[in-house]
């Protein structure tokens, strides 16, 4: 079977992301994973073991300063270099800034169709995508050159398949060309130990009705306690509540969470478009006839200042 | 600095959209058509680096003879002059094909700094700054909250899941911004009498020499092959608190098995 080529997401911090054990899980259906890791100097040894137990039979690895001391443009050139010797199937990465700039260049630089926020890929290459803010579902097609498609992170629910890949060290002909654009300082912000936003099972956000930045502590109190990420609405971030990076929406992250709390959230379409595709929804809003209890498959209407410390008080003690 | 701002129309994000059954292209006509709201804050940037350091902003659409209401609008914010690439074939295009178009028309504008929205709000596919730089050959620093010009010396923070990277380099570059760079100004009525004064050139796809085969549905890419409409949610349980609304609320998170 042909190779399918699954470009590897992940963080110093955590390792491989969920995407990409999706995205092994995914590619598993296609044809023989192969992982690609492009980051710094020894990143793909950290993450073989974790790699190989969802599947991946080879991992080929670009690493140093030469890929991660610039933004997307080596990581593409080292990529299209590797597509157009291995032929593969099919080419995966994820759906998220990094997944789809690298895929955009590659696109270019094979003359290449491209789909993002694909959340099914068949055999024959058709994929499934969601428009407009969940609202819409397209059967879509790469028509020119192989599927690449950049893949929605909850999309697939991956499963592990032992196995023991080989490292293949990539000689890297970086371009001057590549090196245009210079990362000169990374720098991390908080977000303590919570999982990722668009990767985690259980999102719990806080809108407007929060209502200062200090009470977002009952939001990610109960994010703890659900073992979820936290969001805000653009309302709560517009008021300085919480950081951007957060911001659950139209222009925002979209998340398709199993479950969705949404806490002093009215559920504007701004909101909601980043939101509804989530399995569960769960509202807590004071005013009975906001827009979110359309979604809710459980509202309470009332004061989250009391229904959110009474409904962690109640976790703690079924724990 | 001769700055270029992209500035693409689509239907507004609050309304009902939707894709044509005849043809599976974005409706047009079933929304209203607005500035993809991302790009009012390139626009913002682009007119604050201009009075800053000085030079000229011009607005580049690729779009279908309605979109110059959106070039009218993003001239009354104070931009000097737009262009609008506009060609019957170009119907259908898809997004290489797209870029292909506007590297072509960004070739004939000498811009030492194109701006764009980090994503548009209909297709949200965000591939654009990249796949021009790619054409162009020049640096792409995109998903920026913040932008800093120092002569010819770029640098933005970029936007990253676990925090922000610094990322610097030479113009010509193209920039993607994102909602939190700025606040952008509302058009004056002053700016709006300008703005119908204001140069708009028209380019064809025989201006930029692409061959109509080369875009549209001829030349694009990808195909979509089928769409449906998701049935919209419909709400569930909804109890008025009356004193045990959060327990309440973790015995229908038991029953689902999330506690």
């Amino acid at each position: 079977m042909a190779e399918v080529l699954v470009v590897v997401e992940a963080t110093k911090e955590f390792g491989v992301k969920k995407v990409t054990l999706e995205m092994l899980t995914l590619a598993r259906e296609l044809g023989t994973p192969s992982a690609v890791v492009l980051g710094g100097s020894g990143a793909a040894e950290a993450l073989s073991a974790k790699l190989g137990e969802y599947g991946a039979e080879k991992i080929y690895a670009a690493e140093g300063a030469e890929i991660d001391g610039y933004l997307v443009a080596p990581k593409a050139t080292v990529l299209a270099e590797l597509v157009k010797r291995v032929q593969p199937a099919a080419v995966l990465l994820a759906s998220a800034q990094e997944g789809k700039e690298i895929a955009a260049r590659l696109a270019v630089k094979l003359d290449n169709g491209i789909l993002t926020d694909v959340v099914g890929l068949d055999a024959d290459g058709t994929a499934t995508q969601v428009a407009f803010a969940g609202s819409t579902i397209v059967k879509s097609k790469v028509t020119k050159g192989l599927p690449l498609v950049t893949v929605r992170p909850n999309s697939v629910n991956p499963t592990p398949a032992p196995a023991t890949p080989a490292v293949e060290q990539l000689t890297v002909a970086v371009t001057d060309a590549d090196k245009l654009a210079k990362v000169v300082d990374r720098v991390a912000e908080q977000k303590g130990s919570r999982p990722e936003l668009t990767e985690a099972s259980v999102v719990v956000s806080g809108g407007r009705g929060v209502g200062n930045a200090d009470n977002f502590k009952l939001v990610e109190e109960l994010a703890d306690l659900l073992g979820g990420a936290v969001g805000a609405s653009r309302a709560a971030v517009d008021s300085g509540f919480y950081p951007h990076q957060f911001q659950v929406g139209q222009t925002g992250k979209t998340v398709s969470p199993q479950l969705y709390v949404a806490l002093g959230i009215s559920g504007a379409i701004q909101h909601r478009a980043g939101m509804q595709t989530s399995k569960t929804i769960v509202a807590v809003n004071k005013d009975g006839e906001a827009p979110i209890f359309e979604l809710a498959d459980f509202g309470v209407v009332g004061d989250l200042f009391k229904v959110v410390p009474q409904a962690a008080e109640e976790i703690r003690k079924r724990k | 600095m001769n700055i270029v701002v992209l500035v693409k129309q689509v239907p507004d994000s609050g309304a009902d959209r939707n894709l044509r059954s005849d043809d599976n292209t974005v409706d047009r006509g079933s929304a209203n058509n607005v500035i993809n709201e991302m790009d009012e804050y390139a626009i913002e940037e682009a007119l604050k680096i201009k009075e800053a350091h000085g030079g000229e902003v011009t607005i580049l659409t690729m779009g279908p003879d309605r979109a110059a209401e959106s070039i009218r609008k993003a001239l009354s914010m104070g931009p000097d002059k737009a262009v609008h690439v506009v060609d019957d074939a170009l119907h259908g295009s898809c997004a290489v094909a797209t870029s292909k178009v506007l590297a072509a028309a960004l070739g004939q504008l000498n811009a030492d700094l194109v701006i764009c929205g980090a994503e548009s709000t209909d297709g949200r596919v965000q591939v654009m700054p990249h796949m021009i730089a790619e054409r162009l050959g020049v640096a792409a620093l995109t998903g920026a909250r913040k932008l800093t010009v120092d002569g010819a010396t770029l640098t933005v923070e970029r936007q990253t899941e676990e925090g922000y990277e610094v990322v610097t380099a030479s113009t010509p570059a193209v920039v993607s911004v994102w909602d939190t760079i700025n606040e952008p100004r509302y058009p004056s009525f002053k700016g709006i009498m300008a703005a119908k004064k204001k140069p708009v050139q028209t380019l064809s796809l025989g201006d930029l020499g692409v061959a109509p085969t080369e875009v549209g549905f001829d030349g694009a890419t990808s195909a979509v092959l089928e769409h449906t409409k998701r049935p919209p949610r419909s709400g569930g349980a909804k109890i008025t608190d009356e004193g045990e609304g959060g327990v309440k609320l973790v015995e229908f998170l038991a029953t689902e098995k999330f506690v």
